[in-house]
């Protein structure tokens, strides 16, 4: 099996080479906001970036799905909030039934993201057009449940899911693991799997690779792509639920924006945009490189207009490596 | 003597693997409307690809009225006045009539385009032409043979001197080939030449005053029509010996497999036959006969309206391929990048997909079993690859090919359909193919083999079905093969009591 492993790296070098290319990247960057701030590399602002890449590294991670199956999808930031917002509430009314308010908030995310699946798997519908239907809607449905006001989130454990961390860290001197960061290794872990090792993580793959090969392997493509869709939109819930423990709140215009974030996190890791192809390796390092630059930027000082130049400057980059990568 | 318009001499083309025209010639006198004859794979289309400038020759010259051309691309080839008009049509189909006869040579007034000139002129061109369509009307309102004439009226305003045409009928109905045909003595008259390919002899003799035969890439003779009969025709477009590469051993022949009863579709009616066990059936006709879409229907890929599809003498109901690949029905498509193969992902993934149920272990895939078994597998039909995670789209034609027999190996299935499964590759991977299609019906698979390569069905079948036109013509058992019977029925059924 040894030999085997070796095949697979020689067979793979492009793959490869682009996630070590990405890894070079994101080291570098590193390096040089190391450099530039004396705050970079302290244990608060290294457990702050990672507390802060958590909500889009669990957005991007169901984006990738999405992608990979040759869609796209752009209501994850209204979904996100819808989450947060039904939680929140059903608190506010009944205080101390927290596990059945996540889960409530969760499932009424995955819910709207029928939607998506329905238009995209079912109606044939373009997922760019069918998911703008969503953000729409999302966004409509959110604000009504929330009476377009943010409802404040008082019970301690659902605040520590944000803002708590796994171990008390002035016991150990700052270092400690904050939660957040654990629900995106725990998300990341399980979308893995669910890609490389069961039938239906092979189905996205085949489904975005070629939809008609898929077809005429048998493969029930509506499914499949209703399935993914409906997977993201959980895991849109579960973000939602992460953000609005962090601010504390149920806010009906919280994550908007995020898809933006976490499209480009997606495409710098490598994942191809025409679908049937992407590693959850690389999506993590998209994360973390996006992170990484905001953070940077603003610890260096530099204005929030820049730092949108410099991130659409990093994406073209990284889409013209991706490229040159697949060619040879 | 008329003098010659196009001589196209000594034109050679060689792709990967393939000699597609090896010292080919075609001489085009002006004004004559010129049939251009083989069989599928002759070199017809490539010769005219040359011609047009999508394909550059390896070898040999092009002289256009005595003057040697150079076409580096389509643009190019209608400017020194060759046209040429597609079988599949692709009009702009919300732009008017006008518009697209003018396209790119719009006429101007200072900055803007003079619609109103760009009318009048298409209304005289189609007047000329006593063509009753509204240059205003769009394009999308068109029948398909009113497209057709726009396309010639394009060609004719642009000053084309010679058109071709590539099997214009397909698509026609009779009354407006009887059209197309008087647009085309019009053309004659107007001493435009006409390049016409067809696979219907009638209209051959019908229309054309010369016929250039080719076989197998390379000229084989150019005669007046008034010289030729039919049976002289085919004999010109046959004529060559059956190589030996065909390994065909007999199988035994058991109880009938598949049975289909009056199926039919949207291009095909009233398809019955049976395939057994261990018997290879050669689906034989040519290109647009309606073959593949009979058996996507049969897989599930396109819809049907009626028929009845018998496995085994039970009665199956098939919308989707994953139907038929249940009841043990597989196909190898007509086209691997299509939707034979996910080119982006590896060997092995492309060898599991339909069979992961085989691998499924409570919620997980068993690695090791389905690494394993992809390895046997791609080992049995000797696909040549450096490892099992290599891409499949970095496979030659071949290989691909065998990928694609692996993955519906690995469950046995009853039913194999191979649709033109030896297309684009080389010589040497096609024996291949061939020795594993024996083996398999050896194994007792009933095979049924779709090609447009007579020589090929003929080496391969047990018994042979002729398609025409969306019907069944004929049907040969395999003593009974002959090629001029066998291609005069897939021409045309009515010509078989005179042979």
């Amino acid at each position: 099996m040894k030999t085997e492993g070796k095949f697979l790296k020689r067979e793979n070098v492009a793959l490869y080479v682009r996630n070590y290319a990405l890894a070079v990247i994101f080291i570098f960057v590193c390096m040089v906001f190391a450099i530039a701030s004396p705050t970079f590399l302290t244990m608060t602002n290294i457990i702050g970036v990672l507390r802060q890449v958590s909500v889009n590294g669990i957005l991007a991670v169901g984006m990738m799905m999405v992608i990979i199956t040759g869609g796209i999808d752009l209501s994850i930031g209204p979904l996100a909030a819808t989450a947060g917002v039904v939680s929140a509430l059903l608190l506010e009314k009944n205080e101390g039934i927290l596990v059945p308010a996540v889960l409530a908030g969760i499932l009424s995310a995955a819910i709207i993201s029928m939607w998506t699946g329905m238009l995209v798997a079912k109606m044939r519908i373009a997922p760019f057009i069918a998911s703008l239907s969503t953000m729409s809607i999302a966004k409509g449905v959110v604000l009504v449940i929330a009476d377009g006001v943010p409802h404040t989130i008082k019970d301690k454990t659902y605040t520590n899911i944000g803002n708590g961390f796994l171990w008390d860290p002035s016991k150990t001197g700052g270092l400690s693991i904050p939660i957040p960061i654990l629900v995106f290794t725990a998300v990341a872990i399980v979308v893995g799997v669910t890609l490389y090792k069961t039938r239906y993580g092979r189905h996205i793959y085949a489904v975005g690779g070629n939809e008609n090969a898929a077809i005429a392997s048998g493969v029930n493509t509506v499914r499949v792509k209703f399935c993914t869709y409906v997977f993201n939109g959980i895991l849109c819930g579960i973000a939602g639920i992460v953000l609005a423990g962090r601010i504390t709140s149920g806010q009906p215009t919280a994550a908007s924006g995020y898809e933006m974030d976490a499209i480009t996190a997606v495409i710098v890791g490598g994942t191809s945009m025409t679908g049937g192809v992407g590693r959850i390796s690389g999506t993590i390092i998209g994360v973390l490189i996006i992170g990484v630059l905001n953070n940077g930027l603003v610890l260096m000082g530099v204005s929030s207009y820049y730092q949108q130049i410099i991130k659409g400057v990093i994406i073209a980059a990284a889409v013209l490596l991706d490229m040159k990568t697949k060619k040879n | 003597m008329q003098e010659y318009l196009l001589k196209m001499e000594g034109i050679c083309k060689t792709f990967p693997g393939v000699k597609a025209l090896d010292e080919a010639c075609i001489l085009v006198k002006k004004g004559e409307v010129h049939a251009l004859m083989g069989e599928n794979g002759a070199g017809k289309s490539t010769l005219m690809k040359v011609l047009n400038g999508l394909l550059q020759p390896d070898k040999g010259r092009i002289c256009l009225e005595g003057e040697e051309i150079k076409v580096e691309n389509p643009a190019a080839a209608l400017k020194k006045g060759i046209a040429m008009i597609y079988q599949e049509l692709n009009p702009i189909r919300d732009m008017t009539v006008a518009e697209n006869i003018f396209i790119g040579r719009e006429f101007m007034k200072g900055l803007f385009v003079d619609k109103k000139k760009s009318e009048a002129e298409a209304e005289a061109l189609l007047k000329r032409f006593g063509l009753a369509i509204d240059p205003r009307a769009r394009m999308r309102t068109l029948s398909i043979a009113q497209m057709q004439m726009i396309e010639i009226m394009k060609a004719i305003s642009s000053g084309a001197k010679l058109i071709v045409m590539d099997e214009p009928t397909s698509s026609l109905t009779d009354e407006e080939i009887k059209v197309l045909f008087q647009k085309i003595e019009e053309l004659k008259k107007a001493q435009v030449s006409v390049i016409y390919i067809s696979h219907r002899l009638e209209e051959t003799f019908t229309i054309a005053d010369a016929v250039t035969v080719m076989r197998d890439g390379r000229y084989i003779a150019t005669r007046d029509v008034e010289e030729l009969d039919k049976n002289t025709l085919i004999q010109m477009m046959v004529g060559r010996e059956l190589s030996n590469i065909y390994p065909k051993e007999e199988a035994e022949i058991g109880k009938t497999v598949l049975e289909v009863k009056n199926l039919c579709g949207d291009r095909f009616w009233d398809i019955s036959f049976q395939v057994r066990r261990g018997e290879i059936l050669g689906f034989y006709g040519l290109v647009g006969a309606g073959r593949s879409e009979v058996f996507r229907r049969i897989f599930g890929m396109d819809s049907g309206s009626g028929g009845e599809i018998c496995l085994d003498g039970k009665a199956l109901s098939i919308s989707r391929p994953y139907h038929a690949i249940r009841s043990g029905i597989v196909m190898v498509t007509e086209d691997r990048k299509e939707d034979g193969l996910v080119l982006c992902r590896s060997i092995q993934e492309n060898i599991a997909l339909p069979n992961l149920k085989r691998y499924q272990k409570g919620p997980f895939l068993n690695g090791e079993r389905e690494k394993k078994e992809c390895r046997e597998i791609a080992g049995k039909m000797s696909v040549k690859m450096s490892g099992l995670h290599q891409l499949a789209g970095q496979l030659s034609g071949g290989n691909q090919q065998k990928v694609v027999l692996s993955k519906w190996l690995m469950e046995q299935p009853k039913v194999l359909i191979l649709d033109e499964p030896t297309r684009g590759i080389d010589v040497g991977a096609k024996a291949e193919i061939y020795a594993l299609m024996c083996e398999f019906a050896k194994q007792g698979l009933a095979i049924v083999m779709i090609s447009s390569e007579l020589p090929e069905v003929m080496g391969m079948s047990d018994r042979m079905i002729i398609m025409g036109e969306g019907r069944i013509r004929g049907e040969f058992r395999r003593e009974e093969y002959a090629q001029d019977e066998i291609l005069k029925s897939a021409l045309g059924g009515k010509e078989k009591e005179e042979g």
